[in-house]
């Protein structure tokens, strides 16, 4: 089972002491915490996206592609891509090419985003949020798994011909994950395609998380992909521990108070009895989280957010190794302990999806040969015989 | 608004008025349904209040009406004060927990409502639309509403028709046709006479008695166990409706 951390990259107020990092601290501390969380063995590291303040990360293959460079082995992921805003050729040429820089040490999680106004902002209308989602990822699987694509839609201009470069590292896209929280027609689309599903249950109560991962689940076995039980599943989860549980309250609840999110609402008390927020000493949380397998059966991937509502660097820091030396390897080991046969325990490495792909005889060519038709050329030249592109 | 001069009308049999069930006459039901659940939602702020006195008035008048028609009826009662904190909760973190998430249970699946609020600043008080606020749009399609409010004048009387009935019509409830406003005024007035509050109340609660009758047994029974996502489309069809 993978353990690791998701940043949401707010730029928050420290309320203790005020003080408020500036863009640039705030994606170098982004840097620091995920080389730590490689150095201090953590398995995932997962950056979300946004287009707005008070976040950061709008960027994060430039991220997670340096991120590729000075780490080892933490696996790199996004929580979450929007898929509904971002052109799906794009997204096609930034994961493969992260996906080739990292040497298949990534994948993605896609999401349609929380943010009503993005929409427009990358020209989409959120009117069709649900139905970009599907016919995005759709086109994206297309320019991934066939060298030369023609494609028509709704929400894009057609293509013909068109080559999505770099090719997939080994001729295998990269692991997609789908992210919801509310819509079970993801959790449905996650299914169809027998990919992971994760549910971002921070602020929600179990019982809503249960029904959505359970939804996933049966759904995944009714499209083919094996036992509902063996359907790649991930929650989110938050955290803030120390060795002793009554400092962890005294010093986390400032933060708690003021929290962009829930801040000046319900009390931490209720807060942590109703949603996995947990704060307390690492027997607590090993208690807290071991037992989520009892609600949502055996699950691959658990991701803790730890470095928002302004907790300042050299904290976020500590609590990364406490989870990887105090947490971490008890929840592992009881995953693996009560792990039924059949279910796997982490989701598919690139290593894995390559062995698959040759085993069915699906890995394709590494190369597609075409020709450099562009080169001295102006853009509109060619566009004078469009049935060119089709016909070569 | 508060009524301090009819405090003195509230019943005080309750213990508990959260959880206040009324109830149910001697005759047999006229459906094998079982009783029927009446809720009544108050807004009322002081305790006693003059709004869940409203309330409390138009809920048994519902219940003697049922009675006369051989329907048997359960009301149950849910004071808005008591979950004032928890609504607010619900409204900064999207779910509601604890009690709330029981009451809201409690009254999407009722087979009708009487809501009933004070009128502040010309219409429903903020607790009563935050709470209607926090349930789900579509929680309360078809349901049997009566509307009740009170007032300190009665010049705010049409605010149950501007204010109130356009909310439930757009959750597409089904709202009874006379609706209760009373004023401090109205709670002086003799029984039995047309236009006085008594005689609306029975009026409205007769209403309401005959909507719910006219139906069967509440829907949720006959829904079966719980399929939270089964109207959720198949991939298929979403992949299709984009094609076509």
């Amino acid at each position: 089972m993978q353990f690791g951390i998701f940043t949401v990259s707010d730029v928050t107020t420290d309320p203790t002491t005020g003080r408020t990092p500036d863009d640039t601290e705030r994606v170098r501390n982004i840097l620091t915490i995920a080389k730590h969380a490689d150095e201090a063995g953590l398995d995932v590291f997962a950056t979300g996206e946004h287009h707005n303040p008070p976040f950061v990360a709008s960027s994060p293959t430039t991220m997670l592609g340096y991120l590729a460079g000075v780490t080892e082995n933490i696996t790199l992921s996004t929580a979450t891509t929007l898929i509904t805003t971002n052109d799906p050729v794009r997204i096609a040429e930034e994961y493969a090419m992260l996906q080739v820089i990292s040497d298949g040490r990534m994948d993605l999680m896609l999401g349609r985003g929380n943010t009503g106004p993005v929409y427009p902002w990358f020209g989409q209308d959120i009117r069709q949020g649900v139905n970009l989602a599907i016919e995005n990822y759709a086109l994206l699987r297309r320019l991934w798994t066939e060298d030369v694509v023609d494609w028509q839609g709704k929400f894009r201009t057609p293509l013909q011909g068109f080559t999505s470069t770099p090719r997939p590292l080994d001729g295998v896209p990269p692991f997609v994950w789908h992210g919801s929280i509310r819509s079970p027609e993801i959790a449905e689309q996650a299914a169809y395609y027998g990919d992971g599903f994760l549910h971002n249950n921070i602020f929600w109560p179990m019982e809503h998380t249960k029904q959505m991962v359970a939804f996933y689940r049966e759904r995944f076995e009714h499209y083919g992909h094996g036992r509902a039980d063996q359907a790649i599943v991930g929650l989110g989860g938050q955290v803030f521990v120390r060795k002793d549980s009554q400092r962890a309250w005294d010093e986390f609840r400032p933060y708690f108070d003021e929290a962009p999110v829930y801040g000046h609402g319900p009390s931490m008390e209720d807060f942590t009895r109703e949603t996995p927020l947990t704060v307390g000493s690492p027997q607590q949380v090993i208690d807290r989280y071991a037992a989520f397998r009892e609600e949502v059966g055996d699950y691959q991937r658990q991701l803790f957010l730890v470095d928002h509502a302004g907790l300042p660097l050299k904290t976020v820091l500590e609590q990364i190794d406490i989870l990887a030396e105090d947490i971490v390897p008890v929840l592992r080991a009881e995953a693996d302990r009560h792990r039924p046969e059949g279910v796997p325990s982490n989701p598919p490495s690139h290593a894995d999806l390559v062995a698959e792909a040759q085993a069915t005889g699906e890995a394709t060519g590494l190369h597609v040969v075409g020709e450099d038709r562009w080169t001295g050329r102006r853009a509109e030249d060619d566009t004078q015989d469009p049935a060119e592109a089709v016909t070569r | 608004m508060t009524s301090g001069g009819t405090l003195d009308l509230v019943n005080r049999h309750n213990a508990d008025p959260r959880t206040r069930r009324s109830s149910v006459n001697h005759l047999e039901p006229a459906t094998t349904a079982g009783p029927r659940r009446v809720v009544l939602v108050s807004a009322g702020l002081s305790q006693p209040s003059s709004t869940r006195l409203l309330g409390d008035r138009l809920a048994d008048a519902t219940v003697a009406s049922l009675a006369e028609q051989g329907v048997g009826a359960t009301v149950e009662t849910v004071e808005l004060r008591d979950h004032a904190h928890a609504i607010m909760d619900a409204m900064l973190t999207g779910f509601a927990s604890g009690d709330l998430a029981h009451v809201i249970e409690q009254v999407t699946h009722a087979d009708a409502l009487v809501l009933v609020t004070p009128l502040f600043t010309t219409t429903y008080s903020g607790l009563f639309k935050s709470f209607v606020d926090i349930l789900d749009k579509d929680s309360l399609v078809g349901m049997p509403v009566l509307l009740g409010a009170t007032g300190g004048t009665p010049r705010h009387s049409l605010a149950l028709e501007y204010g109130l009935r356009p909310l439930f019509t757009y959750l597409r409830a089904d709202v009874a046709t006379t609706t209760v406003f009373a004023a401090t005024d109205d709670w002086a007035e003799a029984g039995g006479s047309a236009g006085t509050l008594p005689e609306r109340v029975r009026r409205a609660g007769g209403e309401l008695a005959r909507t719910i009758a006219s139906r069967d047994g509440r829907q949720a029974a006959a829904s079966g166990p719980d399929a939270p996502f089964a109207g959720t489309p198949s991939f298929e069809d979403m992949l299709g409706g984009l094609a076509g």
